[in-house]
């Protein structure tokens, strides 16, 4: 592969890609982010091969692996050029038909097509799919168009095109350009970008670094795993960019370990990029020299905090350190430093193309742009998001999630990670926007959003919040160490029944001392505590005064029991109980034996709905269990059972 | 104890402080587990004092200090598994294997782990056993997957 | 050497530029409650019991004492109700370690903590990461570190080094706030751990490998 010296010679490659596509040639696009491939798309894409093999379309048929389409509830997702027809839910046993039918005469397979389960209308695309419909995909965009480990991929959708428009902008119209464009920090301060990499170009330094946060802790989130595997040839774009408006010469890309696949295409495109001189000494014949390193974080959330990062850069554990100095003028090695999210620095390359305007044209006063949301829960369409700022919740939640799943209630949704807050259905109409969410309890954070329903505790979110959190500190300091093992103390006493008067008092009291830790994991670490008592304080209550859990989630504070009455003795929970605690038989009404039980909930699941024997008890005493004598079933006759009906 | 390949591992990243924790990776990847021959190795090549080598290997999630079992089960804890009852999963879990997170069996049999989001939360609850992931648990399913395992 | 001119619960203070709050407050009379600080040592901004409000740019912060820079036209508060209520809380949390301790008795008699507010630790060591920094900074001999994380950490001594290194020196000791009970215990730990015929009396070493 030859080396590109000039952005004529970017231009020429990029012509030559072009012209050696046919816009009209078939195309498989088949989904295999981290999701799909849980699902199967790896068997998929072997069995297409082989049919390519047996059918001899090689050559004349293109197949291509992307990252993550989205839209992950529904995966393996294919998507067919250029007609573009959607497939979800793929298996390898579809593979003939879809090549047979599909690719070589042109007709859709309709029972792999979409179907609104409000409507029962079929989508053909992904556009007519609402969970797509009501999204607007720009730093997604390029994710089902590319397969990560090609650069010609993303050179023929215009790759490094930006790159060359900010060497002939000049450093500081690229940061006027950021900051103009109002760019927010994805990874959950918001702080704007602009500002920072001014901080940094500014610094006083002969060394300076730029440095990617894909460390992504946050559970339950993968938004930037997605774009890490997808487009990873973006990302770089932007560092590239970036370095080169503040003057870095060395970058450094901190990915966690768990993301194999991210790890396995960054390092991919960094090489790619090296190969073709678009990483390097002089890219491009700029005179600006750059280098990418990529450092696997080992498993601490705190390392997504950037002084922890910068620590756990350097070879050290990740504990922060006290701000000021800022990474600005004092970060890795002491040298000016500047972090951003992958989200934010993916961002640059669209602003530099499209222009300041252009993004500012989206959201709201206060926040600009697009933020994508990973929207799982018990939502209907799970999966990655990405709306406009300013969309409300609601929309989000229904309009794109295609509301909450098995006509249950809504209840809250959690944004923004561990240190975010849970919305309650009255507020749904407010709008995504770093400050709204942010007055209302919650926070934007890096993009987690989680539906809750009737089915969640508050009490037992919160807690599984401060259990979380109280795995993740660092241990440093001590409001955080010892406040966040105290208030997930309490919080356990609470949802094991051992709550009492006074503890939600004593709860907002270390909530306080909190805010005196040293980094934002313990300043904000009472927020899940201070959101749920905001909106679900009666929820506490219940627990400590009643001993009752009003959603049946905490263990100790429910117990199952069968209906005498109801029991038809079918068997099916008595086989299907995962401790041995019902006994029964063929006709004789099945008993629980509370001593045994471990709640784990089977049989509530199991039973029938037209019996609906088993039930689920909290804040009332299990009925004593019936004498032996009255477990015999005598079961009705089919004719007694007409008569009544009659 | 074969040291080659640990010495490899350190001349890959040319014996640098910098890279201690990107060493610690690999050998636990090697290995399975970082036994204490391999950190004082690591300590004397690199010139870094045993304190922080030890402090570095029990403060992040990845290292084990103890060997692992046959089969890793990690059984995801992240917050759209929790709301889908990850919890219960997780409880039946521990009821087979007879341990808790962060524990190995006595006959090696079973290591496992809590992870805060393997990134399939389309899926949940799941669990990963052995890199693949298992996905729309329920604590029954979950009891029957793991009878499969030798 | 620049001057930085603050004001410190009122008081107008000077200090040399690099100068930290604490250092300007305890050069002004004014008292600051300190755990884990100490002259000779860098700063940690460990125990927060330090933490002070502080003013700049029209907006009012926490900040640890011990550690944040002085800066023109901070101005800082020492003393407010609500890091009262803070100081107690923490004070009373580091108590379940440490009832005995002087330092910490004392600091609870300022701010009204109650000892037996929280349950009591299983250990008598608060973290404050003196002798650790002690041994590493002043002896660099690093043979106390901590291990683990969040409520998790403890200290721990390298036994091959506290065999040859602690014996003269135990210089850590007397810088305890909790009179070092705690690493006494460590340290005797990691020494028993290298003596065969004691090892059978050992079994935290046991667990601790495993
Ligand atoms: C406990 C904690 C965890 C964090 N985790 C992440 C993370 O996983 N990814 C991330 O980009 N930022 C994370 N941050 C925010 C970073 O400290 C930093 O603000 C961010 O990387 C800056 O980039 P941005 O301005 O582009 O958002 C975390 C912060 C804290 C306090
Ligand atoms: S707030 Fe928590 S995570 Fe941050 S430094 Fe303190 S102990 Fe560590
Ligand atoms: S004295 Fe400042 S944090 Fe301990």
């Amino acid at each position: 592969m030859s080396k590109l010296n000039s952005p004529a010679d970017l231009e020429h490659l990029r012509e030559e890609i072009l012209a050696g596509r046919d816009p009209d040639k078939v195309c498989i696009t088949l989904c295999s982010g981290t999701a799909c491939n849980a699902t199967g798309s790896g068997k998929v894409a072997a069995a297409i091969h082989e049919e390519f093999e047996k059918q001899g379309l090689n050559g004349s048929v293109e197949f291509r692996k992307t990252g993550c389409h989205g839209f992950c509830e529904k995966g393996p997702n294919m998507v067919i050029s250029p007609e573009e027809i959607s497939y979800i839910q793929v298996t390898p046993k579809d593979v003939p038909e879809i090549i047979a039918k599909t690719v070589k005469e042109k007709k859709v397979v309709e029972r792999l097509l979409y179907k609104d389960p409000a409507t029962g209308e079929k989508a053909t695309h992904e556009f007519e799919i609402p969970f797509y419909k009501h999204q607007q995909r720009s730093v997604l965009a390029n994710n089902v168009k590319l397969d990560p480990k090609n650069l010609n991929d993303y050179l023929a959708v215009g790759g490094y095109s930006a790159m060359v428009k900010a060497f002939d902008m000049g450093p500081e119209a690229v940061i006027a350009e950021v900051k103009k464009a109002n760019l927010r920090g994805r990874g959950g301060g918001g702080f704007p970008a602009g500002i920072k990499w001014e901080a940094a170009r500014n610094a006083l330094g002969d060394r300076k670094y730029v440095i990617v946060n894909c460390d992504e802790g946050d559970p339950g989130a993968y938004m930037d795993r997605s774009l890490m595997e997808g487009n990873p040839f973006g990302v770089l774009e932007g560092l590239i960019i970036g370095a080169y408006a503040i003057g870095a010469s060395e970058g450094y890309i901190y990915v966690r370990q768990e993301y194999p696949l991210a790890v396995e295409n960054v390092l991919s495109a960094i090489r790619l990029a090296e190969e073709r001189g678009l990483l390097g000494k002089n890219i491009l014949g700029s005179g600006f020299d750059f280098s990418i390193e990529v450092h696997r974080g080992a498993g601490a959330f705190i390392c997504g905090e950037e002084t922890a990062l910068l620590a756990s850069l350097e070879g050290r554990a990740g504990e922060p350190r006290a701000r000021p100095p800022f990474p600005a003028t004092r970060g890795l090695w002491g040298k000016p430093t500047n972090i951003n999210n992958v989200e934010t620095w993916a961002n640059v390359p669209l602003i530099v193309n499209n222009g300041a305007d252009w993004f500012a044209g989206m959201g709201t006063k206060g926040s600009k742009g697009t933020k994508i949301f990973s929207l799982v829960g018990k939502v209907n369409n799970t999966g990655l998001v990405e709306v406009p700022m300013g969309v409300t919740l609601r929309d989000i939640i229904y309009k794109v999630g295609g509301g909450i799943p098995k006509n249950k209630k809504f209840k809250a949704v959690q944004t923004g990670g561990p240190a975010g807050g849970c919305i309650p259905e009255e507020h749904l109409d407010i709008q995504v926007d770093f400050d709204e969410l942010t007055k209302f309890g919650a926070i934007m954070g890096s993009g987690g959003m989680i539906v809750m329903d009737e089915d969640t505790c508050m009490v037992d979110v919160a807690r599984y919040f401060l259990n979380f959190l109280s795995g993740e500190s660092c241990g440093k300091c001590s409001p955080c160490r010892e406040g966040i093992k105290q208030m997930h103390r309490i919080l356990t006493d609470i949802t094991e029944g051992r709550g009492k008067e006074g503890d939600i008092e004593l709860l907002e009291e270390i909530c306080l001392s909190t805010r005196a830790s040293l980094c934002a994991l313990g300043r904000s670490a009472a927020n899940p505590v201070l959101s749920t008592l905001r909106y679900f304080r009666h929820e506490y209550e219940a627990h400590i005064h009643n001993k009752r859990c009003p959603a049946f989630v905490c263990k100790k504070l429910i117990s199952y029991y069968i209906d005498p009455e109801q029991c038809q003795a079918c068997l099916i929970c008595f086989r299907k109980c995962t401790s041995g605690a019902i006994s029964g038989g063929k006709d004789k009404i099945h008993i629980i034996d509370q001593a045994v039980c471990n709640r784990c909930g089977t049989c509530f699941e199991v039973c029938p709905t037209r019996f609906g024997a088993a039930m689920r008890l909290s804040g009332d005493p299990v009925p004593a269990a019936i004498p032996e004598e009255a477990r015999i079933l005598i079961r009705e006759t089919k004719s007694e059972k007409e008569s009544k009906a009659t | 104890m074969d040291t080659t390949n640990i010495s490899a591992i350190i001349d890959k990243y040319n014996g640098e402080a910098s890279a201690l924790i990107q060493i610690l990776l690999d050998i636990q990847n090697d290995l399975h587990w970082l036994p204490r021959e391999a950190l004082e190795l690591v300590s004397e090549r690199l010139g870094v004092p045993m304190s922080r080598i030890q402090h570095t290997a029990t403060f992040y999630k990845a290292f084990s200090l103890v060997p692992k079992g046959r089969h890793e089960i990690n059984v995801c804890v992240g917050t759209a598994c929790h709301v889908r009852g990850a919890n219960r999963v997780l409880e039946v879990v521990q009821n087979i294997t007879g341990i808790q997170p962060g524990e190995t069996d006595a006959d090696l049999k079973f290591s496992l782990e809590t992870v805060n989001c393997l990134g399939c939360c389309a899926l949940g609850p799941v669990m990963e056993i052995d890199e693949q992931h298992l996905g729309k648990l329920a604590p029954a399913m979950a009891a029957d997957l793991l009878k499969g395992y030798q | 050497m620049s001057e930085i001119r603050l004001k410190i619960d009122g008081k107008e203070v000077t200090v040399e530029a690099g100068k930290t709050i604490l250092d300007a407050a305890r050069k002004a009379g004014i008292d600051i409650p300190t755990v884990c600080h100490h002259e000779k040592l860098e700063s940690f901004g460990g125990c927060r019991l330090c933490t002070v409000e502080a003013e700049s740019g029209g907006r009012t912060n926490l900040v640890a004492a011990c550690i944040y820079p002085a800066a023109n036209d901070l101005v800082v508060w020492t003393r407010s109700p609500q890091i009262d209520k803070i100081r107690k809380v923490l004070t009373e949390q580091l108590l379940a370690y440490a009832p005995e301790s002087e330092v910490l008795k004392a600091i609870a008699e300022d701010y009204h903590a109650d000892k037996d507010r929280f349950p009591k630790e299983p250990s008598f060591c608060i973290l404050c990461g003196l002798c650790v920094r002690y041994c590493a900074e002043v002896k660099k001999k690093n043979v106390v570190g901590f291990l683990d994380r969040g409520p998790c950490r403890e200290i721990n001594f390298i036994p091959e080094l506290a065999a040859v290194e602690c014996w003269d020196c135990k210089e850590c000791f007397p810088l305890c706030p909790t009179s070092a009970l705690q690493a006494a215990f460590v340290l005797t730990e990691a020494l028993i751990s290298l003596s065969p015929s004691l090892q059978k009396i050992d079994t935290r070493a046991k667990t601790a490998s495993a």
